[in-house]
């Protein structure tokens, strides 16, 4: 598994999430700095959560102008696997390789808890290994998770099976309970949970660490 | 620009005394420039100099063998195990976060934020401790929307998990909020950096955000007290920005992990005059800066006001000579200004030049050492006069007592708070808000720290010594409560005016408390700030001295928790009761009343009920644990019960004690431990054989708590009466002109 994690200037959760994506692939995760403007040979991207640019503008919109992004969006439309967790979600929408858009969520407040998801889906790179597994909690910790897309591209999401995740207690406001989506190849994941924050028995939560095996499996098939 | 003349008018209005200026007359031989006489009063503000509480601050015990540094550096430091040590302050924002409770409290969190990564270490948990005035009084809750949405909106931004805290309400916090924040960071232990400037002719590097015209003054507001016209003073209160400040965190720690930088220190109050003061200052050097070189935001900007200007995000370092070109790569990268703005010298002077001209010459040790010390006048605090309730009052419904109790703004569940805070990033967060004290674990071991913010400020009121005893008590049993040892406190002490014999005499009083809470429980002082001057129109706040309390998990696995989990473990009470209801929030809320003394403080027994909690923890005996403070058994009871989501039936009083006294006293020194049937009977054996008072006095079961003999409460109607109050009342639309305003002023994702 040859995997990296984007820092932008305010991302806050790199550091986590090469950390769980490190202890479930056994192998070192790079950090790559977004002023790069080449990318090394990889297997998956990720995008982590934080506050890119203060989320002065729109949350993700600056980012997703750094000059790595225009080689994410090409490594992606390559069939390169990418994964946008929270602020690394607004990333993806805004960098247009991920429909809809987050917008403030509807208590206008930010939200820290652990809530109870649905896994919509495990045709994809990225659950394939939840299996049987349909229940699951992952914390989510946002101000802008309100997933909004208007009626036909929801349609179309749904149509595809394009949903990954759907929160169970709607927290924020989103459009059909949408916490996560992929896009039409299912190569990109972007959803809003923290999966990172779950993937360490000591932290008294798990349901992440499926999210990463099914990456792993998906690269050197199941059984690694 | 022509320089005014120094009249009296200018003075007072710098908040120097006629008699302090005439000193700054003395020491200078001549008459200050207007920019001398900005520093100096700065330098010599009750919020730099701390001239009226030094001489009672030394009686702080500072000193335990795992102490590493203690107070006078920008934070204390304690050793913490596996080479680590930690980091960590608690300090007031209580002035600003009256006037704008947005940026005052954003500030407060960037301010104390930068003091802990100055050192070194990386910040890895902030918690606050928040006091509010009456909820019905008509600005609570804006303020209250808008210090959580402050506090939210910064620490969140720099990632930074918010662990823990508390909040309370009292109508004394009207016209004067506390706003005190702690942070606690990690660093290798011979990676501390101390702002002690070594190096005759070595750069002075002016690093992050530019300078503003905001904040002037600052320090200067925070040391006086409010009139009517508060909110008059918006403008000396600083704005924040949280992407500089971790833009300026990550390139600091980059920079000082490799071997360029000398000392640091971060600008705050007074910003670029106390920085370079205070550094040069500690390493007996003199320092000349160039007031043309620092990045400035605004054009036009005086040397009055670059000096003393109080913009946040900035930091002031030490480089070694020939390291310019190597520093500037690093803040480069992370898009930062930064520009060489001084050099040490060896004159022991500060001389700052202003477009060719010498605008200040001073002689530094004048102005941080021989700041006025005052010993003000003190009335030793009249005795309270003792709670003789009426037997028929104390003989109530337990459990419709208990749902009132948990429902009131004191008790009620802090969650509409606490999930307004990311306490989660940085995966490390064990044990977040809501449990007696919070654990994250010292990343990549299995070590953790325990973390937890105390006081009870009604027990200061009518007892300020035992007050400040017991909040340090009460930090050392939360501490112990979850397996941790404890090992050192930081400390906010927040008073009304000094000048003010009564108010010093508070001051005093509860000074030695704490002093002698500290000693007995070998927990010292190793940092801390003091906040006075919390008064508006001559009305003051109850005393605060806010304790926070840090210690240390060997292993991980060793943790306790209060959450009742399973079924059928016996309940033991540890410590004494002897039903104390002076001062008890039961009578607060039932009977309306604030009367008799607080609890009395038993030190031995608090330390020795303390190691045999933490001895039990050790030996897995524990299966959940809670200490007992606010509300007394009842309360502990249900706080358990709702964590785990478990019932629990309590025996009847003992027929010595009223109803009340039984379920709601506040006796000190308790713990309720739930351990297994079968090694119930152990414990106690243990207990007795060290002269431990211990009692079973119920058993966890089912899914209602059973105060007996009454009637049930369901699960569902506790955490009804828990969770109700705070959402309901913080998100009340209310129609008032201070409701109206935007209190999510900050952006955030």
């Amino acid at each position: 598994m040859r995997a990296a994690v984007v820092t932008f200037p305010g991302s806050n959760c790199d550091r986590d999430l090469r950390v769980a994506m490190e202890s479930v692939f056994g192998v070192p995760v790079r950090a790559l700095w977004h002023g790069e403007r080449d990318l090394p040979k990889l297997d998956l991207v990720a995008l982590p959560g934080g506050f890119s640019y203060g989320d002065y503008l729109r949350a993700g919109a600056i980012a997703a102008r750094s000059p790595i992004m225009a080689e994410i969006v090409r490594f992606a439309r390559r069939g390169g696997l990418v994964l946008g967790i929270c602020n690394g979600f607004q990333i993806l929408t805004e960098a247009g390789l991920l429909p809809g858009a987050l917008v403030r969520n509807r208590g206008l407040r930010f939200l820290c808890r652990t809530v109870d998801l649905e896994v919509t889906t495990t045709a994809s790179p990225f659950t394939a290994a939840y299996g049987e597994v349909r229940h699951i909690r992952l914390p989510i910790a946002h101000h802008d998770g309100n997933y909004v897309i208007d009626q036909d591209g929801l349609a179309r999401l749904e149509g595809e099976g394009q949903i990954a995740f759907r929160y169970r207690d709607n927290p924020n406001g989103s459009t059909a309970a949408i916490a996560g989506v992929l896009n039409r190849e299912r190569n990109v994941l972007g959803l809003m949970p923290h999966p990172e924050r779950a993937a360490d028995p000591r932290l008294g939560n798990t349901d992440g660490v499926p999210l990463f095996r099914s990456l792993l499996e998906a690269v050197h098939g199941a059984g690694s | 620009m022509n320089a005014p003349p120094i009249t009296d008018e200018l003075i007072a209005a710098h908040g120097l005394s006629a008699e302090e200026y005439r000193r700054i007359r003395e020491l200078l031989g001549r008459t200050p420039t207007i920019e001398e006489l900005g520093v100096f009063a700065v330098m010599w503000s009750e919020h730099c100099s701390y001239k009226s509480s030094k001489r009672h601050l030394r009686k702080l015990p500072t000193e335990a063998p795992w102490v590493v540094c203690g107070p006078g550096e920008n934070a204390g430091v304690v050793r913490v195990g596996a080479g680590k040590v930690a980091v960590f302050k608690m300090e007031s924002h209580n002035h600003p976060s009256f006037i704008e409770p947005y940026q005052g409290a954003a500030t407060g969190v960037g301010g104390i934020l930068r003091d802990v990564f100055t050192m070194g270490a990386r910040p890895v948990a902030l918690l606050d401790a928040l006091r509010f005035g009456d909820p019905s009084h008509p600005r609570t809750r804006y303020l209250l929307n808008g210090v959580v949405a402050g506090i939210a909106g910064y620490g969140n931004c720099v990632g930074v998990p918010t662990v823990g805290g508390e909040t309370g309400f009292h109508p004394a916090y009207d016209r004067n909020i506390l706003v005190n924040v702690m942070c606690v960071g990690l660093a290798d232990e011979e990676r501390v950096f101390y702002a002690r400037a070594a190096g005759v002719g070595n750069p002075l590097l002016y690093v992050g955000a530019k300078t503003g015209r905001d904040g002037i003054h600052g320090a200067t507001m925070a040391s006086a007290s409010f009139g009517a016209d508060a909110e008059v003073q918006r403008p000396t209160v600083q704005v924040g920005d949280p992407f500089t400040e971790k833009l300026l965190l990550e390139a600091c720690l980059e920079l000082m992990a490799r071997d360029v930088v000398v000392a640091v220190q971060d600008m705050g109050a007074a910003g670029i005059t106390s920085s370079s003061l205070e550094m040069a200052a500690r390493g007996g050097l003199g320092v000349v800066l160039d007031l043309d070189a620092v990045p400035l935001r605004e054009t036009g900007m005086s040397a009055y006001e670059i000096l003393l200007s109080e913009s946040q995000e900035r930091m002031l370092m030490v480089l070694k000579a020939g390291c310019e070109a190597e520093a500037k790569a690093v803040f480069a990268k992370w898009e930062l200004d930064c520009a060489v703005i001084g050099r040490l010298t060896d004159d022991g002077r500060l001389r700052a030049y202003h477009r060719g001209r010498l605008v200040a010459d001073l002689p530094i040790a004048p102005l941080t050492e021989e700041a006025p010390v005052y010993a003000r006048p003190a009335t030793p605090p009249k005795p309270p006069l003792p709670f003789r309730p009426d037997p028929e009052a104390l003989s109530i419904d337990p459990d419709a007592a208990l749902l009132r109790l948990l429902a009131s703004p004191e008790l009620a569940s802090k969650r509409w708070i606490f999930e307004q805070y990311d306490h989660q990033v940085m995966a490390d967060t064990v044990r977040g808000p809501g449990g007696d004290a919070a654990v994250v674990r010292i990343h990549g071991t299995d070590r953790g720290l325990a973390l937890t913010t105390d006081c009870t400020p009604v027990y200061c009121a009518a007892d300020p010594r035992t007050g400040g005893r017991q909040a340090v008590a009460e930090a050392y049993r939360n501490l112990c409560a979850v397996g941790a040892r404890p090992l050192a406190i930081t400390n906010c002490l927040n008073f009304a005016s000094p000048e003010r014999p009564e108010v010093m005499g508070q001051f005093e009083a509860a000074v030695e408390g704490m002093a002698e809470a500290c000693r007995a429980l070998r927990f010292p002082v190793v940092s801390g700030n003091v906040s006075f001057y919390n008064e508006t129109e001559g009305r003051g706040i109850l005393p605060t001295p806010q304790i926070g309390g840090l210690g240390v998990l060997e292993d991980l696995e060793l943790r306790v928790d209060l959450a009742l989990g399973e079924e059928g473990l016996v309940l033991l009470l540890l410590g004494e009761s002897r039903g104390w209801l002076g001062q008890s929030l039961f009578q607060q809320m039932l009977l309306g009343r604030e009367e008799g003394a607080p609890p009395p403080v038993d030190l031995a027994a608090e330390a020795r009920h303390g190691a045999f909690v933490r001895e039990l923890a050790k030996d897995r005996l524990l299966c959940a644990c809670h200490d007992l403070s606010r509300g007394g058994l009842a309360v502990a009871a249900a706080e358990m019960c709702l964590a785990g989501g478990r019932g629990a039936r309590l025996e009847a009083p003992p027929p010595h004690l009223a109803p009340a006294a039984w379920w709601f006293g506040e006796d000190q020194g308790r713990y309720l431990l739930a351990v297994r049937p079968e090694e119930a009977e152990a414990v106690e054996v243990r207990a007795r054989e060290l002269g431990i008072a211990i009692a079973r006095v119920g058993r966890s079961g089912g899914d209602a708590l059973i105060l007996e003999p009454a009637p049930p409460i369901s699960l569902q109607r506790l955490e009804q009466a828990y969770e109700s109050w705070l959402p309901a009342y913080a998100e009340e639309p209310q129609g008032g002109l201070e409701d109206q305003r935007d209190a999510h002023g900050g952006p955030g994702a």
